[in-house]
């Protein structure tokens, strides 16, 4: 019996860090064959030109319309959920009485949340076409937007979870109102893990696919006007693997690579940042 | 002095309807997503009852016919299949970083799980095409062909590796961050003297674990598994770019199979020409929607009670 505990004891744990290096070995395997197969397909060209005529067919050419498309879609649609995601977090946390509705509300939220991004795709459609839109810029906008609302909404309420208690009470008991302890305690203490939030909300953004599908479209030119139709990285990924011409499809993998950077970048940045920014908050 | 105090009342008051005024939008958007969809499926659902959308197997938008029942199975198929990969692995990892692991290693694990929730989909796809795909076409699929074949689930057919179980092992990956993450967060809320008390009666770590951090957090558990189902079901480019997209029940885990966020992304193309192709299309992000809803909620509401209990 003693023995049977302890050697079931360590074949468990023996499992158990098999699983950890499943786990880890799974995102090594990722980034390693994204480097592999990426790398030796990237060159300047490719970061620095549009797609010229034949480029489907392995011509010359390049990415630049679908990096400038995602960032152009991800900068607008970060900065139009901004202010009300902000809103709702300083709503909920200085502002809205402790009852069920609240409740209510943070499920709602939650559920938000787990919405899938091509459902927020085809809500986005709709809206397009009650609007009167065509896919374009605009439309791309709106449907991240809509994406990474409850992404910002949900970061940020954790950050403001963070901000003592006791600081908000000082700041009540000086007289101060809701809303100038919100302005001048609150997001002071908070900024820098709201810039975290919307690091992390770029990053989601600037990767989804499935949402700017139906609604910014894709082409090959840069994006100039809001009513036109706009390249974004994901989908130049899969168009370009789609395509049965080898050299596109490495093109692909160069594609993926230069999303995968960013996005690591991004979320790199946004750990360093916190780390950074926090040392000048009240703990 | 007064009038000023006044003023300062009034900009709390006027700034607490604005932002009261934005939550509520944010929290009844699901519904008016719900409510706008719906609204451009009638026009299906006023022919074809939802009932007889989703138990149908015909698909043929040319004749005006729109089974969902394949593309229901095939989602339901490489959903179930990737929990069946991942639960087993995601415990056990999780209960090693919340009990056995120091904390440096935990500190530094923790962002390497961060990052793979942040690889974007079609990024997943990538490796799903180059490397998932290759090694079932090459090796899974002919051994298990050769060795397991007379059972109708592992009966392979279909040589090109593109299928469920390709489906299943890149989703299986993309939903290890959210089901590590939240199983970890409930095994830490059992208090820890209760853990004290079954190792001061002599069990070993593991014994403790099983009788009663586990018990414990079962609830908790389960909530983190339905999580990382609903997370599943709607994926949609990775899944798409492995499963071979054919509008066929799946019979066994190599054949290929189409699930509905695929369907309604490979065919946006298209819906504008062809009458009732929309109002199917957006029936089918419907359904999706209200299987994510029902599972987020039952998830949400279990975790809920389990976190405040458990502590």
């Amino acid at each position: 019996m003693k023995i049977n505990k302890h050697l079931e004891e360590r074949i468990m744990k023996g499992l158990m860090v098999a699983s950890l290096a499943l786990v880890v070995g799974s995102l090594v395997a990722i980034l390693g064959t994204v480097l592999a197969k990426g790398l030796p397909a990237l060159n300047w060209a490719m970061l620095t030109q549009t797609p010229k005529g034949g480029y489907y067919l392995g011509k010359e050419g390049g990415i630049l319309n679908a990096i400038t498309g995602s960032l152009v879609l991800v900068a607008a649609a970060t900065a139009l959920s901004f202010f009300p995601a902000l809103a709702v977090v300083l709503y909920l946390h200085l502002f809205a009485k402790h009852n069920q509705l609240l409740d209510l509300t943070r499920l709602s939220l939650d559920v938000l949340w787990s919405v899938p991004s091509i459902v927020y795709g085809a809500f986005g459609f709709t809206l397009m076409l009650m609007l009167g839109l065509r896919a374009s810029l605009l439309g791309g906008i709106i449907a991240l937007a809509l994406l990474e609302f409850p992404v910002m909404i949900r970061t940020m309420d954790e950050v403001l979870l963070m901000v003592p208690h006791e600081l908000k009470e000082v700041s009540y008991a000086m007289g101060a109102t809701r809303l100038e302890t919100a302005v001048r305690v609150v997001l002071r203490q908070a900024a820098p893990g709201l810039l975290t939030a919307v690091l992390l909300a770029c990053g989601r953004g600037i990767g989804d696919a499935a949402s700017v599908l139906f609604t910014a479209g894709y082409t090959d030119r840069m994006p100039t006007t809001l009513l036109r139709p706009v390249a974004s990285l994901p989908l130049a990924v899969f168009f370009q693997l789609g395509t049965p011409v080898p050299q596109v499809q490495e093109r692909a993998y160069a594609s993926a690579l230069v999303l995968t950077v960013i996005v690591l970048a991004l979320s790199l940045g946004a750990r360093s940042l916190t780390r950074r920014l926090s040392r000048h908050i009240i703990h | 002095m007064a009038h000023n105090q006044n003023l300062r009342r009034l900009k709390d008051r006027s700034a607490g309807h604005v932002m009261g005024g934005l939550t509520w939008v944010a929290a009844t958007l699901v519904i008016a997503i719900g409510l706008a969809l719906l609204a451009r499926a009638q026009p299906l659902l006023d022919i074809q009852p939802l009932g007889s959308l989703l138990t149908s197997s015909e698909w043929s938008p040319l004749r005006g016919q729109f089974g969902f029942f394949p593309f229901i199975v095939g989602t339901l198929a490489v959903t179930l299949l990737a929990m069946f990969l991942a639960v087993p692995p995601c415990l056990l990892t999780a209960i090693y970083l919340a009990e056995y692991a120091p904390a440096r290693l935990r500190q530094s694990v923790k962002p390497a799980i961060d990052v793979l929730a942040g690889i974007p989909s079609v990024v997943y796809g990538v490796w799903g095409t180059l490397t998932v795909v290759p090694v079932i076409r090459d090796y899974v699929t002919p051994w298990v062909s050769r060795t397991l074949g007379f059972i109708p689930l592992f009966r392979a057919d279909n040589p090109t590796g593109y299928g469920v179980l390709a489906g299943g092992v890149v989703l299986a990956v993309m939903v290890f961050p959210i089901i590590i993450s939240v199983t970890e967060e409930v095994i830490r809320a059992v208090p820890f003297g209760m853990r004290e008390a079954a190792l001061a009666l002599g069990a070993t770590r593991w014994q403790m674990i099983k009788t009663v951090v586990l018990r414990r957090a079962r609830p908790g558990v389960i909530a983190a598994v339905v999580l990382g189902f609903s997370r599943a079901f709607g994926e949609t480019m990775a899944v798409m770019m492995v499963t071979g997209n054919v509008a066929q029940i799946p019979r066994s885990i190599f054949d290929p199979a189409y699930t509905l966020p695929a369907l309604i992304a490979n065919n946006y193309g298209e819906m504008m020409s062809i009458p009732l192709y929309d109002a199917a299309l957006l029936a089918a992000a419907l359904v999706l929607l209200i299987v994510v809803l029902i599972f987020t909620i039952i998830a949400r509401i279990v975790l809920a009670q389990a976190i405040k209990s458990a502590a």
